[in-house]
């Protein structure tokens, strides 16, 4: 299964029509200590670039956006509980969303593992 | 993902003395006041919520060198601060400090600092984003007999929590001698120490000044205790937070009075009647009328954080806006800071904090919303 990144720092998995969203482990590391994520509505409709989520750090509140534009499916319910579940398990238990993959071109612009990495290590 | 946070054009970055032990001990460095400063630090004690914990639980070093250190000597000093400041300043006795506010003709707070009776001279420690604007107001209206001295190559470290007095009583054994707001000039090793009792975090601990090229020095001896780790930025702002403690540029400012901003208690009594003191004229009427805004606490239901800047409602009417606002760490919920209308500030008013569009349920709370623990003595 592919995973891409942006320059915001989401990643997403694409797994045939649908993909799954959150935030790179480099992310929650800025963050610190994440103590709510206000996330989509199922149904919602996301565009690329568009704002999607939000993320409470005990320092502050930061936007996340989409990676592509769809629908949102559904949403990590575990993370109302557990918000913390962002700083532990950022690029798994941690997700955010899932959406549709409405046009496959848009992940072009994306980068791989081996991207992004080159791309954090210059920041 | 980006940071919403503000971030103000300012001069070009200072650094501070204990800038280099700061990345060598992990700190994450962000912009404040002009200078670099650590919001936080890595490792196994570090991150914001480690770092307020462990200074409620044992001792925290911070570093507060983007403070102003002022002197004021002169035979008149007294006499010409108590022109500026609403506080009984002749009064206080030596080794004795208070807090106190440089207010303009029109009641507003120009800055929040601390004042003590020095001996040979009263101290001052302002705030890092004002201090030149309040060197320069000081300049202007201090008589010219009156000497200010600015000690910009000063440290001032903070050691904060209920272990803070064991720490450095074991190095400095006339800092466990002091209680809660009182100061004393001390010898450590040959460094000359200025050491005052007070922070900002509402619980026991104290403040150190020391000359800038000894501060590595004594940031190293205190964190070679293991009941000391260092904290950021970040957890000063949560724990002054909880401690009911305003920040000046957000929950006071200099369109705001201390009787709005809740700070009547620094306005001596005796003084409110006497005046001679700039912004006095103001202030009274608001004392005689009472505010039409009054800054309070607020206790959010839920996780999601009402931030500076959030309007808060009784109702559908908007009485007033966040002035800043957070998760407490030790409570585990939002707390907040909020000037609203006076009509609506008894403790238990159900308000409405918006957020995003989101109405998140409030309650008007009694300030600190965690206990001050300071040593008045045993």
């Amino acid at each position: 299964m592919p995973r891409y990144f942006t320059e915001e720092h989401e990643w997403i998995d694409v797994e045939g029509d649908s993909a799954t969203v959150g935030i790179t482990d480099y992310a929650q590391e800025q963050l610190g200590d994440i103590v709510f994520v206000e996330l989509p509505d199922v149904g919602a409709m996301l565009d690329k670039g568009g704002d999607a989520a939000v993320v409470e750090s005990v320092k502050a509140a930061s936007d996340v956006y989409s990676p592509i534009t769809g629908e949102v499916t559904e949403a990590n319910g575990a993370l109302e509980d557990e918000p913390a579940l962002v700083n532990s398990s950022a690029e798994e238990e941690g997700w955010f969303f899932r959406l549709t993959v409405g046009d496959r071109d848009e992940l072009e612009g994306l980068m791989d593992g081996k991207a992004y990495k080159a791309f954090v290590d210059n920041l | 993902m980006s940071n919403t946070e503000d971030h103000e054009d300012d001069i070009p970055l200072d650094a501070l003395p204990l800038d280099a032990w700061h990345r060598a001990n992990g700190a994450r460095m962000v912009e404040f006041a002009g200078y670099e400063m650590p919001i936080q630090y890595a490792g196994e004690h570090g991150g914001i919520v480690a770092e307020h914990n462990w200074t409620r639980e044992s001792a925290s070093l911070f570093d507060v060198s983007h403070m102003g250190q002022l002197g004021v000597s002169g035979a008149n000093a007294g006499e010409a601060l108590e022109a500026l400041l609403p506080g009984g300043i002749m009064s206080l006795k030596e080794g004795r400090m208070r807090y106190s506010m440089l207010l303009n003709e029109d009641g507003g707070i120009l800055d929040d600092l601390m004042v003590t009776n020095a001996g040979e001279q009263y101290g001052l420690v302002v705030n890092g984003a004002c201090k030149w604007d309040d060197i320069a107001h000081l300049h202007e209206h201090l008589p010219e007999d009156v000497t200010l001295t600015h000690y910009a190559d000063n440290a001032l470290l903070a050691l904060q929590g209920p272990k803070a007095a064991d720490v450095l009583g074991a190095l400095v054994p006339a800092a466990s001698e002091l209680t809660f707001m009182r100061a004393c000039y001390a010898d450590w090793d040959g460094v000359p120490l200025w050491i005052s009792r007070a922070g900002y975090t509402g619980e026991d601990g104290f403040e150190i000044a020391v000359p800038g090229e000894h501060a590595e020095k004594l940031a190293d001896a205190l964190i070679a205790d293991d009941r000391v780790n260092p904290a950021g930025l970040g957890a000063r702002d949560s724990l002054r937070l909880e401690a009911g403690l305003p920040l000046y540029g957000h929950d006071m400012t200099d369109t705001v009075d201390p009787v709005s901003a809740d700070l009547t208690f620094a306005l001596t009594k005796k003084r409110r009647e006497t005046g001679g003191w700039m912004g006095h004229e103001a202030v009274s009427a608001v004392l005689a009328t009472g505010p039409a805004q009054r800054r309070i606490g607020l206790l959010l239901d839920g996780r999601m954080p009402a931030r500076e800047g959030a309007d808060v409602y009784a109702g559908d009417t908007k009485i007033g806006t966040v002035t800043s606002g957070g998760f407490s760490p030790t409570l585990g919920r939002p707390i907040a800071m909020a000037m609203i209308d006076a009509a609506h500030t008894n403790d238990g008013t159900a308000l409405e904090c918006e957020v995003r569009g989101k109405r998140l349920p409030a309650n008007v709370s009694p300030m600190p919303f965690v206990p001050h623990r300071y040593f008045r003595g045993s």
